[in-house]
C-alpha cells in the first residue's frame, strides 16, 4: 500500500506547531495503525530526521495511552477500536490520512503527538477513590451486589482514561471520563459514603481544570473506544444536583486523626 | 561472594509470616513514619498498591513511572482473574492447596515459605480490592463468582470479565491518587530510572530522567522499592507492552543486587503469530481456546492451499500423533515447544511460516457454531479485529510468545534485596514463582508484595537506621548523575547508521533462537558469542536522532536496548549453568521419552544468584540452596 501522511508537528510545549506531509510505499494492509508509524519513525531516522514522538504502550487497546486524531475522529474511523487496534487494512491504497493529537486547552501538547493529561489524574485525586486503608476488610460476600448493578458498575469502570471523550468533544468536556469513575463508584455499596461528595468535587475539580460544558453532542460516546454510555453522564448530573442541593456540611478536617 | 540471607523465619510453616511479625520484625511509630521517605519506582500493581499503603500509613512515598499516568502500568494488560483460597465453591481448596498448587506449578524451584505467605495472603486481597471498589463478577445471589484455571482442580479464580488486571489496577490507583491528592505520596510521572545510588553499600537514592525534559536529578531517600516489572521485552517481542523494561534492575544489578534465575522465562503457547518484520507486539488469546481447537499443520512443506481445501490425510495433527493421550490439551511448555519444532520442520503456515492452525471446524460440527461462538465470542471478535479472519470460517493461526519472566533481583523473605535499603516486588523480584507461574497468580503476588508484605517489612529497616542521613549533597550522587550523563552522551556521540529499534529486534532474534522455547548447550554458547558481536556494533553503528534536553523516545528506547545486550547475556549465561529442565527452562539434553522437562533435584536445587563483577568480567554464580521440609521434592506431573 502507498500512503501519503499529514502529521502534525511542534517540537515543545512552545512551539506552533504545523502540519508535515509524509508519503510512506511499503506499508502492508496487516499492520496495525502504530506499526505503520513505526515504519515512519524508522524511515525518518535513517533518513536523519527526527521521528514523530507519539504516546504508546501496552498495544492492545487496554493501557488509555494512544491518542491520535486520525482524520478528524478521536481512534480513527472504527467504532470502538483505540488507535493501536486499527489497522491498515481499514485504510485504502493511496489513502491521504491526517494525524493531529488531542485538542483541548486542558491536555497542552508536549510534543508532536505527545499531549498532557495529567487532568484526568487531577480530577480522580477530587474524590475518585473510595477512603481506605490498606490491611483486614470485611468479607465481600457479607454485602451482596446484585449481579446486574456490578455488571453496571463495570461497565463504566471500563473506562480506560485515554481523553478520546475530551478530544470529540466540540466543548472539550471531560464529563464521560468523571461520570464514568464517579458512576463506577456511586452503583456499588462502597462507594455510598462519599457519593455526593464525591460528585461535586469531581466536577469542580474538571471546571477548574479548563475542560468545557457538556451539551449532549454525545461525540464523547461516539469516538469512546470502550462504548461507555452518556446514560453515565445523566447519573453524575442527578447526583451533583442533589449535592448542590443541600448545605454542604464539611467536617471532613474535624474527623481525620489527630 | 554475595551474602545471601534470606531470613526465613524459623516457624512451622503455616505459622510462619505470623511469627516473623511478631518475633522479628519492628515497628516505625506513627510520629516516626513521616520522617522516612522511601522511593518507589513503577506503579503497576504491586508499586501502586505499596506505594499507596505505605503513604497511608504516613510514609514520605515518593513514586516513579514512565507513562505519563500511573494508572497505564503494564498490569493493566492482565485478562484472566486472580487466585485466592476462599474455598467459596466448597471444593476443599485451603490456603495449604494453593500453596501446594504454586509450588509444583513452579517446578520447586521457589522458596516454600514465601509461597506459602501468598497462598495466606491470597484471601485478604480480595476483601481489599472489594473495598475499593473493584467490580468482580458476582452470582445472581450477589456473591462473588469464581472460574477455573490451569493447572489447577478447584475453582479459585476471582475475575471482572476478560479485563481484572485493569480492574485491579484502577483499584490500586485509586488508592494512590487518594494518597497523592491527601500530600503523602509525591508522583513522578514521565520520569525513569536511570541508575540506583548506593553509598558504602547500602542503598541511598536513585537518578531519573525527565523524559519531557531530558534533566537528569536525584533522588535520596531512606529505602528504594523496585516495583518495576518483567523483561520479557528482552526477546522484542513478547505480549508485554512497548516500555517494560530491565534498566531499573539492571542498574541494581550493577550496583551489586543480585540477579536471580534470570533464565526463567514463561513462554505461552496461543498468540496471535507475528504478520510480518514490522510486528511490533505479540497479543496473547486465551489458552482455554485448545479445549475446543484442534492444533495442526500441513503434512507437505510446500502445501499453498487454502487450510479448508487441504483434505485430512494431507493434515499433520501433531500433538494428536505424537500424544495420543493428551492431545491438543498437553501442558503448555509441550505446546509450545511442538509448534516451535515443527515450524521449524518447514510446516509452518501464514505470512512469516511461524505459525500453526488452530481449528474449530469439528467443535462447530458437533456441537453447532452457538454453542462454540457462545463460548468464545469475546476471543473470536478480537483475533478477527487483529488478522481479519473469522475462526468460523477458516483456522485460527497461533504461535508461542513470550510472556512473563520469573526471575528477578534476589530478595529475602523482607523482600529486600542484598543491598541493604534496596526492595524488589512484584514480577521485578524472584521469589514465588519458582521456573513457572501459574494463570492467575502474578496479581495476586503483586498486591500480596504490596499492599501486605512491604508495609510491614520495610518498617524493620528503617526503625533500625537514622531518618534522613544522607542527602543528595553527597557527592556520590553527582558521581551517579555524571555518569548517567555519559552514558546517554556516549549513545548520542555513536552516530551510525541504524536505529536502536533495529538492534532490538535483533537482538529478539538471537534470544528467540538461542535462549527461547528449548535450549541446548550449543545454541547457547553460539547466542553468547553474537550477543557480544551485536553489542559491538550497536556501539559502532547507532543512530539516534534529536538532543538530551527533550522529549526523545529514540533514546529512552536506545539505553533500554543498552541494557538488554548485556542483560540478554546474561541469561544465556545463567540458561547454560543450569544444566538440568525445570518447568519453563528446558534443556533438550535433559527430557524424559515422553518429552517432559526432566530436574536434576540434586545438584540444581538451588537458586542461581549472578553477582556483577565489572564491565567485561563474568558474573559470578551464588547459590542459595532451597529446602524442601513442608512439601517434599515431588515429579511434576499433571497426568494422571
Amino acid at each position: 500500500m502507498r500512503i501519503k501522511l499529514h502529521v502534525w508537528r511542534q517540537s515543545s510545549r512552545s512551539d506552533k506547531g504545523r502540519m508535515e506531509m509524509y508519503e510512506l510505499d511499503n506499508v502492508v494492509e496487516d499492520m496495525s495503525f502504530l506499526e505503520m508509524m513505526d515504519t515512519l519513525n524508522e524511515k525518518l531516522t535513517v533518513e536523519g530526521k527526527e521521528p514523530v514522538a507519539f504516546d504508546h504502550d501496552c498495544r492492545e487497546g487496554v493501557c488509555g495511552m494512544c491518542s491520535m486524531v486520525i482524520n478528524g475522529e478521536a481512534h480513527g474511523p472504527k467504532s470502538e477500536t483505540t488507535t493501536c487496534q486499527l489497522y491498515m487494512r481499514h485504510f485504502d491504497d493511496g489513502a491521504e490520512i491526517f494525524i493531529e493529537p488531542w485538542r483541548a486547552s486542558a491536555f497542552p501538547v508536549v510534543r508532536d503527538l505527545v499531549v498532557d493529561r495529567s487532568a484526568f489524574d487531577r480530577i480522580i485525586q477530587a474524590g475518585g477513590y473510595v477512603s481506605n486503608h490498606s490491611g483486614p476488610k470485611p468479607d465481600p460476600n457479607s454485602i451482596p451486589i446484585e449481579p446486574n448493578v456490578a455488571e453496571t458498575a463495570l461497565d463504566a469502570a471500563t473506562c480506560i482514561g485515554c481523553g478520546a471523550c475530551v478530544a470529540a468533544c466540540p466543548n472539550g468536556s471531560a464529563m464521560l471520563f468523571t461520570s464514568a469513575k464517579a458512576s463506577h463508584l456511586g452503583l456499588l455499596p462502597q462507594g455510598q459514603p462519599e457519593r455526593f461528595d464525591r460528585a461535586k468535587s469531581m466536577v469542580s475539580q474538571m471546571e477548574s481544570e479548563g475542560f468545557g460544558s457538556c451539551r449532549n453532542y454525545a461525540e464523547c460516546e461516539a469516538q469512546c473506544p470502550k462504548g461507555i454510555s452518556i446514560a453515565f453522564i445523566g447519573r453524575l448530573n442527578s447526583d451533583f444536583l442533589k449535592a448542590s442541593l443541600v448545605e454542604p456540611i464539611d467536617r471532613r478536617g474535624d474527623m481525620k486523626a489527630q | 561472594m554475595l551474602t545471601l540471607d534470606s531470613k526465613i523465619p524459623v516457624a512451622p510453616i503455616e505459622d510462619a509470616w505470623t511469627y516473623h511479625k511478631n518475633n522479628n520484625l519492628r515497628l516505625v511509630g506513627p510520629k516516626n513514619r513521616p520522617k522516612f521517605k522511601v522511593i518507589v519506582v513503577g506503579s503497576g500493581l504491586a508499586g501502586a498498591s505499596a506505594a499507596a499503603s505505605m503513604g497511608a500509613m504516613g510514609y514520605n512515598v515518593e513514586c516513579f513511572c514512565f507513562q505519563d499516568s500511573p494508572r497505564r502500568a503494564h498490569s493493566i494488560a492482565a485478562q484472566g482473574g486472580i487466585n485466592a483460597s476462599k474455598n467459596y465453591r466448597n471444593d476443599g481448596d485451603s490456603t495449604w492447596r494453593l500453596f501446594y498448587d504454586t509450588q509444583k506449578g513452579g517446578d520447586y524451584r521457589a522458596r516454600e515459605q514465601n509461597v506459602y505467605r501468598l497462598a495466606e495472603l491470597s484471601t485478604s486481597i480480595i476483601d481489599q480490592a472489594v473495598s475499593q471498589g473493584v467490580p468482580f463478577a458476582r452470582e445472581y445471589g450477589g456473591k462473588l463468582a469464581n472460574r477455573s484455571f490451569g493447572g489447577v482442580l478447584v475453582e479459585r479464580t476471582f475475575y471482572c470479565r476478560g479485563e481484572t488486571g485493569q480492574q485491579l489496577l484502577l483499584g490500586a490507583y485509586s488508592a494512590l491518587e487518594e494518597q497523592i491528592a491527601g500530600k503523602k505520596v509525591k508522583m513522578h510521572t514521565r520520569h525513569e530510572m536511570l541508575d540506583l545510588v548506593v553509598v558504602d553499600g547500602r542503598s541511598r537514592g536513585i537518578v531519573v530522567r525527565n523524559l519531557e525534559t531530558g534533566e537528569i536529578t536525584s533522588h535520596a531517600a531512606d529505602a528504594v522499592v523496585l516495583a518495576t516489572g518483567g523483561y520479557g521485552n528482552v526477546f522484542y517481542l513478547s505480549t508485554n507492552a512497548k516500555g517494560c523494561n530491565v534498566t531499573a534492575n539492571f542498574r541494581a544489578y550493577r550496583k551489586g543486587a543480585g540477579f536471580a534465575n534470570p533464565c526463567f522465562t514463561q513462554i505461552h503457547p496461543t498468540s496471535i503469530p507475528a504478520s510480518g518484520d514490522y510486528q511490533s507486539k505479540l497479543t496473547l488469546m486465551s489458552e482455554s481456546l485448545r479445549n475446543d481447537g484442534r492444533i495442526w499443520v500441513p503434512r507437505n512443506a510446500d502445501e499453498n492451499r487454502a487450510p479448508r481445501d487441504i483434505p485430512e490425510e494431507d493434515r499433520f495433527y501433531y500433538l494428536e500423533e505424537r500424544y495420543p493421550r493428551f492431545g491438543n490439551l498437553v501442558p503448555r511448555d509441550v505446546a509450545a515447544r511442538n509448534a516451535k519444532d515443527v515450524c521449524d520442520q518447514g510446516l509452518g503456515v501464514g505470512p512469516t511460516g511461524y505459525g500453526v492452525y488452530l481449528d474449530f471446524a469439528a467443535a462447530i460440527r458437533e456441537k453447532g457454531i452457538d454453542a462454540v461462538k457462545s463460548k468464545y465470542a469475546n476471543l473470536f471478535e478480537m483475533y478477527q479485529r487483529i488478522t481479519d479472519d473469522d475462526p468460523v470460517e477458516t483456522p485460527m493461526r497461533i504461535y508461542p510468545a513470550v510472556h512473563y519472566t520469573m526471575g528477578g533481583l534476589w530478595v529475602d523473605y523482607n523482600l529486600m534485596t542484598n543491598v541493604p535499603g534496596l526492595y524488589a516486588i512484584g514480577e521485578s523480584n524472584f521469589a514465588d514463582h519458582g521456573a513457572n507461574r501459574l494463570g492467575a497468580s502474578s496479581l495476586m503476588q503483586c498486591l500480596a508484595d504490596g499492599y501486605f508484605i512491604i508495609p510491614v517489612t520495610i518498617g524493620d529497616f528503617l526503625s533500625r537506621h537514622e531518618a534522613g542521613e544522607i542527602t543528595t549533597d553527597h557527592p556520590a550522587f553527582k558521581e551517579t548523575e555524571t555518569a548517567v550523563k555519559d552514558r546517554l552522551s556516549k549513545l548520542l556521540a555513536v552516530k551510525g547508521t541504524r536505529s536502536a529499534q533495529s538492534f532490538h529486534r535483533e537482538l529478539g532474534k538471537i534470544m528467540w533462537e538461542h535462549c527461547g522455547i528449548s535450549r541446548n548447550k550449543e545454541s547457547l554458547e553460539e547466542g553468547l558469542r553474537k550477543i557480544p558481536a551485536l553489542r559491538e556494533e550497536f556501539w559502532r553503528d547507532l543512530k539516534l536522532p534529536g538532543n538530551p534536553a527533550e522529549l526523545n523516545q529514540s533514546l529512552e528506547h536506545a539505553g533500554r536496548v543498552l541494557d538488554f545486550l548485556d542483560f540478554g547475556e546474561l541469561m544465556c549465561r545463567d540458561a547454560l549453568l543450569r544444566d538440568e529442565s525445570c518447568g519453563c527452562h528446558f534443556r533438550e539434553e535433559h527430557q524424559t521419552p515422553e518429552g517432559e522437562a526432566e530436574r536434576n533435584d540434586k545438584d540444581y536445587a538451588f537458586v542461581s544468584v549472578f553477582e556483577y563483577k565489572g564491565e567485561g568480567t563474568q558474573p559470578e554464580l551464588n547459590k542459595e540452596p532451597l529446602s524442601f521440609d513442608a512439601l517434599p521434592l515431588a515429579a511434576r506431573n499433571y497426568k494422571t
